[in-house]
This record gives structure tokens, sequence and C-alpha cells, in this order.
């Protein structure tokens, strides 16, 4: 994708380091990055909410993924940019662990983990952004949603995939079986993201990877952030399949809204195929990643129940703090957009 | 492991799951028909038939279950595989 707009002087100081050619001013450039950024870490109000660190983090994850437009490919790799995603990711995983609630532990196993997750889940009280699309968004407001969710839903399971390797047994089995799905089963048009990419398209949006990450708030790039933090760290393997569980226990019900309120603004099937298809695949993946996938994992690793239950409530906390914005934007007649409201449909060029 | 007290059968053509308080899940080579012997199209390979009797998209889960406060029997179904 195109090298994200920096925010601030730590992402402003990456962007200079990844596109620099010349090989005499590249320490002088990393050390630039480094002060910068432990300066930002040391003095930030709040990490979730910053959008100069989100987006640093954010631009350097991407290089695990599907790489930066000019920008060499050996950067995932390079040690100043390693240091940098180490230093945000520990201030960023104390945030989470210190802010996000904890639920009584159960004991390891399926029916007692499963158990906790459907209650965990099930009492997620947080603003609903379902609700407002079926019953209330404006036809801007629904594109501005597609353009928030556009950052991780073009992607969509790309950050759980890492965690295939690093299970075994039972939850690897559960994973996959998952993932497949979420990957078209073989048919690239029943993609998840191909089918999020076709809605966007048919509403005139930018289907492009990384063509909105510019005008997302902090949270939204956080949300993702999270994810890959959570998939690419083997140490928090238990947190990258709780929080693949809460994301898809809390799934179908919100996204038969979502196609409600698509199909309440004139849309057709063309559009809100995703969001159907959703409800039923999801419904399908919640017992699989509830039971096999986090249960099974602490049956295998009973060790690993405390982080499974924090990447789910990770999960439910971070969307609400993204969804809280959006609600709370929309409710005062704004857009939660850096910037402000996109034009209208078909006045993009 | 909870393993169940018989192994799957590595046989068998389809396995059903009977999910605590929702649907079942039918993994293998099957097909869902209507009363007039119709086949009902299956998009994945694994699907969640509904047994609470309120998805909107029956036979199919939709998760409706939640929201009604669906239970099954306290005791999970016996042959559930683990």
């Amino acid at each position: 994708m195109k090298l994200p707009a920096a925010r601030g002087p730590v992402s402003s100081a990456l962007c200079a380091l990844l596109t620099n050619h010349e090989p005499a001013t590249e320490p002088g450039l990393a050390g630039v990055l480094r002060d910068c950024a432990q300066t930002a870490i040391r003095d930030t109000d709040d990490i979730l909410l910053d959008e100069d660190l989100q987006a640093a983090l954010y631009t350097a994850y991407e290089l695990r993924y599907s790489g930066l437009s000019g920008v060499d490919d050996a950067w995932e790799w390079n040690a100043d940019v390693l240091a940098l995603c180490a230093a945000i990711e520990l201030r960023f995983e104390q945030a989470l662990r210190d802010r996000v609630p904890m639920p009584p532990l159960p004991l390891p196993g399926v029916d007692t983990v499963a158990a906790t997750l459907f209650e965990l889940t099930g009492a997620d009280t947080g603003p609903s952004v379902s609700r407002y699309l079926a019953k209330k968004a404006t036809d801007g407001q629904a594109r501005e949603f597609l353009i928030h969710r556009s950052v991780y839903q073009l992607k969509e399971a790309d950050p759980h995939s890492w965690a295939i390797p690093r299970l075994h047994g039972r939850a690897k089995a559960a994973l996959v079986e998952i993932q497949a799905d979420e990957y078209g089963g073989g048919r690239l048009a029943h993609m998840h993201s191909e089918l999020f990419a076709r809605t966007m398209r048919e509403l005139g949006l930018d289907d492009t990877h990384g063509g909105y990450v510019d005008v997302v708030p902090a949270i939204v790039l956080a949300s993702s952030n999270m994810m890959t933090m959570f998939g690419t760290h083997r140490r928090l393997r238990g947190a990258i399949a709780g929080h693949l569980a809460a994301f898809e226990m809390t799934s179908s019900l919100p996204n038969r809204q979502y196609g409600n309120g698509f199909r309440r603004l004139g849309y057709d099937q063309r559009v809100t195929y995703y969001f159907d298809e959703h409800v039923e695949a999801d419904a399908v993946h919640e017992q699989i990643a509830a039971r096999d996938l986090a249960g099974g994992l602490t049956d295998d690793e009973p060790g690993l129940v405390g982080d499974v239950v924090f990447g789910a409530s990770a999960c439910l906390f971070v969307d609400a703090l993204a969804g809280a914005a959006l609600l709370t934007a929309w409710t005062a007649g704004e857009s939660a957009l850096l910037g402000g409201a996109l034009e209208p449909a078909g006045a993009r060029s | 492991m909870t393993e169940p007290a018989t192994q799957p059968g590595r046989d068998a053509a389809v396995s059903i799951t009977a999910c605590p308080n929702g649907p079942l899940l039918v993994r293998g080579t099957f097909e869902i028909l209507t009363p007039a012997g119709e086949v009902i199209p299956a998009r994945r390979k694994t699907v969640a038939l509904c047994r609470c009797g309120v998805s909107t998209l029956k036979p199919f889960c939709d998760g409706s279950h939640k929201a009604v406060g669906f239970t099954t029997e306290p005791e999970a179904p016996a042959g559930e595989p683990a």
C-alpha cells in the first residue's frame, strides 16, 4: 500500500528513514526516530488515541503484510524498525493490560472457557454502531462506516492467520477451518476481503488497501495494530485466539443490522451481500472459535487461559472505543474522519 | 483434552456437533433439502443449523439463539465431539 502520511514527529521520522536512499544518512535518521519515539512514548496521554504513535506502528506493521510502495521490503526486519515496534508495543500492551476489564478467569477447558466467552460477549453493552446504522444513519454516515472498517476489512482474517503455526491440535484445526472460510473456501470471489471491496466499489468508494488509512482516527489504527501485535508475537497466541473468538461472537447479529441499514438506504444485495454472508458465516465461526479454538487452546496450554480472556476482552474494549468515536461524532452531526466528511459519492476524483 | 467417550468415527461421511445453547454444526458431504426435495445450497463447507427456532435464515443459524436466551439440555448432549 502507499506509505501512510505522517501524523507527528515519530511517524514523520519513520517515513524519512524508510524512504531514505543515502546509506550515509541512515544512522542519523535512525537516531532521530529513536529519540522522537522515546519522547513520544514517555509523554503520550493515551497511546490508544495517539495519532502519531498508532500511525507509526501501523506503517511499520504494514511491512509485514503487503509492504509499502517505494519502500524496500528489507525494512521489515531492520533492527531500528523492529526496535521502534518493540518500544511502542511495550507501552501499548501495558495500556491494554491496565485498562481492559477482566472477568473472573474460568478453569482451563472447552466448556468453561466457552461459557466465560459467551457471557463476556453477551454482556457487551457498548454503544451500538449497528443499531444506529440500521435505524438512523444517513447515506454519508453509512459510507463513512465502510471507510473506518476498510482499514481492517480489506485484509480481513490476515492478522489472525499469524497464529496458525503457533497452535497445535484441536485449536489449530479450528483456526484453519475458520480462516479457510474467511478466505472463501478456495473461491476468490467469496473471500471476505473481496466481498468487502465489492461493497465499497458499489458505493463509489476506493477499495485500494490502505486507501483511507490517512483519514481514519488513531483508535481505528489501534484496533488493527492490536490484532497485529497479538498475531505476530508467539507469546501472545492466547490473546489472538481470544480476540478472534470475541470478534466472531459479536458479529452475526450486528451484521444483520448493518445489512438492514444499507437496505433501508436503498442498496441492494450487491452492497449487502458482505453483511448477509457474515450473519451466516459468523454463526458458524463463533461456535468453532469459542469452543474448539479458544477453549481447545486452554486444554492444550492451560497457562494461556488468562491471555485468551484478555484478548477477547481487549477486542470488545477497543472496538467499543472505536464505536463510541463514531457515534459521538455522528450524533453531533459531524464526521469522525480526520479532516471531516469526504465529498459525496461521485465527487471523488 | 476433553475427549469424548467414543472417538469421532473416522469413516463417517457426516458429523453433527450439538453446540450447547446453540446450533448444530454439520461437517462432511451432505445435502440440505426442502420438504419438496429441492437442494438448499450451502455457502460453506461447515454449516450451522438453527435449533432454537428463531433464526431468520432457517434452516441456517443466524446467532439469534443468544438474543432469546435459548438453552439446550443442562448436560452437554451425548456423543458431542470434543
